[in-house]
C-alpha cells in the first residue's frame, strides 16, 4: 500500500471517531483519523455534562439503550486502560413535587426493560441525607448506581493516542471536502489536505454526519437537527454538590442537570434549543437564565455570581428510525454500512448517550466490518495501555518532589488556580496528538479552568507554545486558524493605524 | 535557601516589598520574599504610567519606579528573594510548601507569614456575557501585560468594558501604541474609577465613554469580530432598542479586581465575603496567629502610596510576632460598615493598640455622594470622631483616623461603626 | 469671549472649570475650589501639558521593551511628534532606573528617563 492508501479511514476525531480508531487499532489495519479541527474533541464531545449514563432513559429496543449500558459497563476497565479520569458516583433522578412521581415510576420501568442494573427508588429523607442542598420540595429520586462521571477531553484524546501508539495516523487540520467514488463505491476522500483512498470510510462526523452523506448522494433522507445545550461551571468554593442530579425529564429530553464533575466543579445544563446553524456555538441570555432557573429546581441556592465558565455545545439529532420491530423511536443511532453506496459506513445522530456509548459503539462498528465481510487479523503486539501523563496538582507533596528530580520544569507553575505545570505542558505539546493551540493545551490539562480563566497564564502559555513549536508568538492561536491572540508587535511602525 | 525564617512574605509587588522591608527594620533577622515571576515588582511592573509615589516619595513616578526603589531598599537591608517560585500551601502552623524550578519543591517553615498576592480581575464569565467563545476577549491587564512587558499588541481596535482605572488607563496606552479604542462602556452612571484618569486617558486621546451601558453579547467564533453594547437603566436591565453593534476584534474587560486568595482560602483563612479578602485586625493580623495580609490581597486600593503603608504596618507586626513581641489582644472590638459603606478594613480592632498608636481605618462608600459629607466613627452611645469631605466616590478610598485621644471612647465601645452620608442629611 | 471648559485634576475632586479667554488670554477662571484649581485652568487654556509614559525597544534587554518616562510634563501639543520618536528609538541595556535615555526630546528641553533597572 502506497501513501495515501489505507484500508480504513475516520472522518472525525470526536470521543466517536477516536473510540473506533481505537478499536480498529488492534487488528491489522492501516488505519487514519482526520480531523478538519486544530484538535481532536472540539466538536460535541468537547460541550456536554461529562456523564456517563446508567440506560434508563434511552427508548428501550433502541440501539442507543443497548450501546448505552454496554457503554456504561465498558469504562472502569477503559478508564485504566487509557488512563483518564472516571468515577462512579451513581445519579438521583429527583422528583421535585408529587406531579412528578408517575413520571419516575415510568423511567425507572424503561430502566428495568433496558436492563440497568443497581436501580432503585429513594424516599424524601434519603434524598436529602445524601444532598443536603436539594430543593425541599423533593419528594424522593430514582437511584442508578452505574452512572458515571468522566473528563471527556482525557477519554478522547487518550483513545485516540493509544490508537497512534498502536500504528494509526492521525492528521489534525484535515478536514473532508468530497469523496472519491468509483463503480458505486466510496474509495478515499478529498480533504484540504490532499486526496486519501481507503477500502473502508467511516463517517464519524457528528454534527456534519449528514452533509457528509450527502457528499456522496446518500441519506437524502437523513437530517441531522442541531439542538443547542448552555452550561454552567461553578466554584467549589461556593457550590459543592457531591452528586449527579437530574430532574424528571419531560418530552425535551433528560433536562437540566446539577452534578458534580471528574475535577471537583459543579456544572449545571443543558438546555435544549433547536437552531439552524450549526456553527453557533453561542451561549444565550435567555439559555443561560433558563440553566440557572433548571438548576434551582433542584439545588435552590445555586446563584449565577458563583460562575467560573460557561460554554454551549450542540447535539447532533438525527432522525433515523430505531430498527429493532415494534419500536416507533425515530432518533436512534444511525450506525450501518450505507445501503446506497459501497465503502461507507455511517456512524451518524450520536447525540447523547454518545459519550456513553462511545466505546460499545467502537465495538459495534468492528461487527459492522466483520458482518461486512472484512477479516480482521489481530496484531500480536497490540498495546492496550496508553499511561497517563502524571498529573502534579493530583500528586502528594512527596511525589512532587520525586517528579521534580527528573524535571525541574515540573516545579515551575504556570497556572496559578489550577497548578499546571511548565513540564507538563511541553508534554502536551510534543505527545502523539501535539496540543498546539492554547485550548488544545487546556483541553488535557485543565489549564485556564480555575477562577482567572487564563488571566495570568495567557501570556505565559503563548510563550511556550512559541518557544516548543518554533514559532514566532503572533503565530500562537487560541483553538487554530483564525483565532491568535496576537496581532503585531507593540513597536512595529508599520502596522500603526490612524 | 534555610530552612526556617523569622518572616516570610508571600508576593514582591508593592505590599510585599515594603512588608519584608519593614519587617527587617522592625527587628526580624531573617526575611525572605517569594515571588513567582522572574523578577520582583509585582504588578506595578506593567504599570508603566505616571500617577505613583505623590505620597511616599512626593514624587509623580510610574509604577516599575516606584518598585525599584522598593526593590532597591529590600536587597540593601538584606531581605533575602526567591523568584520563579510558586507557594502551594501554607499550613495553620505557618509551614510553606514551595515549588521552584531552580530550588526544587521542598518546604520551609516561618515564624510569621505576610500575604501580599494581590489580585486578580474579574472574567467575563462571571458577568456572564453570552455569545460563543472567540479569541480576543482579554481582562484589561492581562493585555496590559502583553503590550508593555512582552510587547505584543494583542488586537487593533477595541471596546473596553469598564471604566476602572485599568480600563482607562489601558485605552489610553492602546491609542499611544497605535490601535483604535471605538469606546468604554460603563454600566453605572457614574465613573468607576479616578477622575484624573478620564481626563488624561479618555479626553484626550478622544475615547468616547458611554455611562449607563454595556456588552449585550460578543460575536464572532474564532476571534471577537464586535460586540453588541446596549443601554441599561438603574437596575442594569437592557433598554431595548438600543442595541449597536460596534465592530472591533477585541474586547478588553476592566469590571473589577479580587483578592487573589487561593492560599488563603487553603490555609484556613477567614475571609470577608464583601471584599473577597481576609479578615483582619489593626495589625493586619488575619483569624490565624502569625499570618499577617497586606495590599489588594486584603481589599483593592486605589493609590499605591497606601499599599506601601498597610505592607509597613503588616510587616512591623509579623516581626514583632515573630519575636514573640506581639501582645495578643485581651479584647478585640468589631468595626462595621454602616450608612452607605460597602466594607471598612480592618474588621476588628485591640481597643488597647489605641493608646500609643493611631489606627487608621480604610473603607470604600456604596453609591457616589457628590457633595459635602461627613466620615464619622461612632459606638453605641456617641460619635467617635467625625471629618468631613467635598464627595465620597466608589472609586477613591477613604481613610478616617482614629487616634490615642479617642482611646477612652473606644475602650468602652462593644463595636464601632463607621457611617457615610451627606452633610445635607445630618 | 470664548468658553473652554476642563475637568481640574490637581487634586481628585475633579471641579468643572470654565475658562474665559479673549484673543488667547486668560481673563476668568471659574467653578474652582481653591488656588491650585485656578492655576490648572490658566495652563490647561494656554498650555497644556502631560507627564508622558511609554515603552521603547531595547538591545540586549532583559525585556523586548523598557518603560520610560518624562522628566517632568511636556506640552500636549508636542506628544505625536515626541511618540514618533520614541517609536524608532532603541535603547542599549544595562540602564538604571531615573538614567537619561533621550535628552531633550523634540526639543522641549525635557529628557527621556528610565523607569527602572534592566
Amino acid at each position: 500500500m502506497s501513501k495515501n492508501e489505507y484500508d480504513i479511514l475516520i472522518i472525525g476525531g470526536g470521543v466517536v471517531g477516536s473510540m473506533i480508531a481505537r478499536w480498529l487499532s488492534r487488528y491489522e489495519l492501516r488505519l487514519l483519523l482526520i480531523e478538519k479541527e486544530a484538535d481532536l474533541c472540539m466538536g460535541s464531545s468537547a460541550a456536554n455534562t461529562a456523564i456517563i449514563h446508567a440506560g434508563y432513559d434511552p427508548v428501550p429496543g433502541s440501539l442507543k439503550a443497548a450501546l448505552n449500558v454496554r457503554g456504561n459497563a465498558m469504562y472502569d476497565q477503559l478508564s485504566a486502560e487509557l488512563g483518564f479520569a472516571f468515577e462512579r458516583p451513581g445519579d438521583m433522578v429527583v422528583a421535585v413535587g408529587e406531579e412528578e412521581w408517575p413520571n419516575l415510576l415510568a423511567l425507572h420501568e424503561f430502566g428495568k426493560q433496558n436492563a440497568v442494573p443497581d436501580m432503585h427508588l429513594f424516599d424524601a429523607a434519603e434524598v436529602k441525607k445524601r444532598e443536603p442542598h436539594i430543593n425541599p420540595n423533593a419528594i424522593g429520586a430514582l437511584w442508578a448506581g452505574t452512572t458515571g462521571i468522566v473528563d471527556p477531553f482525557q477519554a478522547t484524546i487518550a483513545a485516540a493516542e493509544n490508537a497512534v501508539m498502536n500504528g494509526a495516523e492521525v492528521l489534525l487540520n484535515t478536514a473532508f471536502t468530497d469523496f472519491i467514488i468509483e463503480n458505486k463505491r466510496v474509495v478515499g476522500v478529498k480533504t484540504t489536505r490532499g486526496e486519501m483512498r481507503a477500502r473502508w470510510v467511516i463517517n464519524a462526523a457528528g454534527i456534519y454526519a449528514d452533509a457528509v452523506m450527502h457528499k456522496a448522494n446518500t441519506g437524502k433522507d437523513f437530517k441531522i437537527t442541531p439542538r443547542r445545550g448552555e452550561y454552567f461551571v461553578f466554584d467549589p468554593a461556593d457550590v459543592q454538590i457531591n452528586n449527579v442530579l437530574f430532574p424528571v425529564p419531560s418530552a425535551k429530553g433528560k433536562g437540566i442537570l446539577v452534578t458534580t464533575t471528574v475535577h471537583g466543579n459543579t456544572i449545571a445544563g443543558p438546555n435544549a434549543q433547536v437552531i439552524d446553524d450549526k456553527e453557533d456555538t453561542a451561549t444565550t441570555s435567555a439559555g443561560m437564565d433558563e440553566v440557572i432557573a433548571g438548576a434551582q429546581k433542584l439545588i435552590p441556592s445555586i446563584n449565577p455570581r458563583f460562575t467560573i465558565a460557561t460554554f454551549a455545545g450542540l447535539r447532533a439529532m438525527g432522525n433515523a428510525a430505531c430498527k429493532t420491530p415494534g419500536v416507533n423511536y425515530h432518533a436512534d443511532f444511525l450506525i450501518e454500512v450505507s445501503p446506497e453506496i459501497g465503502g461507507l459506513i455511517n456512524v451518524a445522530g450520536i447525540e447523547s448517550p454518545g459519550l456513553s456509548a462511545s466505546p460499545a459503539i467502537a465495538e459495534y462498528v468492528i461487527e459492522v466490518l466483520k458482518d461486512a465481510g472484512e477479516t480482521l487479523i489481530e496484531k500480536k503486539d497490540w498495546n492496550p495501555i496508553r499511561p497517563a501523563r502524571p498529573r502534579f496538582r493530583e500528586l502528594s507533596h512527596a511525589q512532587r518532589q520525586e517528579l521534580v528530580k527528573l524535571d525541574p520544569a515540573y516545579a515551575r507553575v504556570i497556572c496559578r488556580c489550577e497548578n499546571i505545570t511548565e513540564a507538563e505542558i511541553v508534554r502536551e505539546i510534543h505527545a502523539p496528538i501535539p496540543a498546539t493551540t492554547y485550548d488544545a493545551i487546556k483541553r488535557r490539562t485543565w489549564l485556564g479552568t480555575g477562577r482567572c480563566q487564563g488571566g495570568f497564564d495567557s501570556p505565559l502559555i503563548s510563550k511556550i507554545l512559541a518557544r516548543e513549536l518554533k514559532l514566532s508568538e503572533l503565530e500562537i492561536s487560541k483553538r487554530g486558524e483564525g483565532s491568535n491572540f496576537l496581532f503585531r508587535e507593540t513597536k512595529s511602525v508599520e502596522e500603526l493605524e490612524r | 535557601m534555610k530552612e526556617s525564617y523569622d518572616v516570610v512574605v508571600i508576593g514582591a509587588g508593592p505590599a510585599g516589598l515594603a512588608s519584608a522591608i519593614e519587617a527587617k527594620k522592625s527587628g526580624a533577622d531573617k526575611v525572605l520574599v517569594i515571588e513567582r515571576d522572574r523578577e520582583p515588582g509585582g504588578i506595578l511592573l506593567q504599570c508603566i504610567h505616571n500617577g505613583f509615589g505623590l505620597h511616599t516619595f512626593k514624587e509623580d513616578l510610574p509604577g516599575p519606579a516606584y518598585a525599584q526603589r522598593f526593590i532597591d531598599e529590600a536587597a540593601s537591608v538584606g531581605v533575602d528573594l526567591l523568584l520563579d517560585t510558586m507557594v502551594m500551601e501554607v499550613s495553620e502552623e505557618r509551614q510553606l510548601w514551595l515549588s521552584s524550578a531552580s530550588k526544587g519543591y521542598f518546604s520551609l517553615d516561618a515564624k510569621a507569614v505576610v500575604l501580599a498576592m494581590g489580585c486578580r480581575e474579574r472574567t467575563r464569565a462571571q458577568i456572564r456575557i453570552p455569545g460563543m467563545r472567540p479569541s480576543g476577549v482579554f481582562t484589561a491587564g492581562t493585555a496590559q501585560r502583553w503590550v508593555n512587558v512582552e510587547g505584543y499588541m494583542p488586537g487593533k481596535r477595541f471596546v473596553i468594558l469598564g471604566s476602572g482605572d485599568i480600563g482607562m488607563i489601558m485605552a489610553r496606552r492602546l491609542t499611544l501604541e497605535g490601535a483604535k479604542v471605538e469606546s468604554v462602556l460603563e454600566v453605572q452612571n457614574y465613573l468607576s474609577g479616578l477622575m484624573r484618569n478620564y481626563v488624561q486617558c479618555l479626553e484626550d486621546w478622544n475615547v468616547p465613554l458611554h455611562l449607563r451601558h454595556t456588552v449585550k453579547r460578543v460575536i464572532g467564533k474564532n476571534r471577537v469580530e464586535a460586540v453588541e453594547a446596549v443601554a441599561v437603566d438603574e437596575k442594569w436591565q437592557f433598554i431595548p432598542g438600543t442595541e449597536r453593534i460596534i465592530p472591533c476584534d477585541t474586547l478588553l474587560l476592566s469590571v473589577g479586581l479580587i483578592p487573589e486568595n487561593e492560599l488563603s482560602k487553603q490555609a484556613g483563612v477567614k475571609l470577608d465575603p464583601i471584599t473577597g479578602g481576609p479578615v483582619v485586625d489593626q495589625n493586619f493580623q488575619t483569624n490565624l496567629a502569625g499570618v499577617f495580609a497586606a495590599g489588594n490581597v486584603v481589599h483593592v486600593y486605589d493609590l499605591v502610596d497606601y499599599v506601601s503603608e498597610a505592607g509597613d504596618q503588616a510587616g512591623k507586626a509579623a516581626a514583632l510576632f515573630a519575636q514573640s513581641l506581639l501582645t495578643p489582644a485581651k479584647k478585640t472590638i468589631p468595626v462595621k460598615a454602616g450608612k452607605n459603606v460597602r466594607y471598612v478594613v480592618p474588621h476588628t480592632l485591640d481597643p488597647l493598640a489605641l493608646e500609643k498608636e493611631d489606627i487608621v481605618l480604610q473603607c470604600r462608600v456604596s453609591q457616589p455622594i457628590e457633595e459635602d459629607v461627613w466620615f464619622e466613627v461612632r459606638n453605641e452611645n456617641q460619635s467617635i470622631v467625625r471629618r468631613s469631605d467635598r464627595y465620597a466616590r466608589p472609586g477613591e478610598m477613604v481613610s478616617v483616623k482614629l487616634t490615642p485621644s479617642m482611646f477612652a471612647d473606644v475602650m468602652q465601645a462593644d463595636a464601632l461603626t463607621l457611617d457615610i452620608y451627606a452633610k445635607s442629611e445630618a | 469671549m470664548e468658553e473652554k471648559n476642563f475637568i481640574c485634576t490637581a487634586c481628585p475632586m475633579g471641579c468643572k472649570l470654565i475658562v474665559r479667554m479673549e484673543n488667547d488670554e486668560v481673563i476668568q477662571v471659574l467653578g474652582h475650589r481653591c488656588r491650585r484649581g485656578e492655576g490648572y485652568g490658566r495652563q490647561e487654556a494656554t498650555a497644556p501639558k502631560r507627564m508622558l509614559a511609554t515603552t521603547v525597544r531595547t538591545i540586549n534587554g532583559k525585556h523586548p521593551l523598557l518603560p520610560v518616562y518624562t522628566s517632568s510634563e511636556v506640552p500636549k501639543a508636542k506628544m505625536a511628534e515626541i511618540l514618533a520618536i520614541l517609536r524608532q528609538v532603541e535603547i542599549s541595556c544595562p540602564v538604571k532606573m531615573g538614567d537619561v535615555v533621550l535628552e531633550n526630546i523634540a526639543d522641549t528641553g525635557i529628557d527621556i528617563l528610565a523607569s527602572r533597572d534592566m
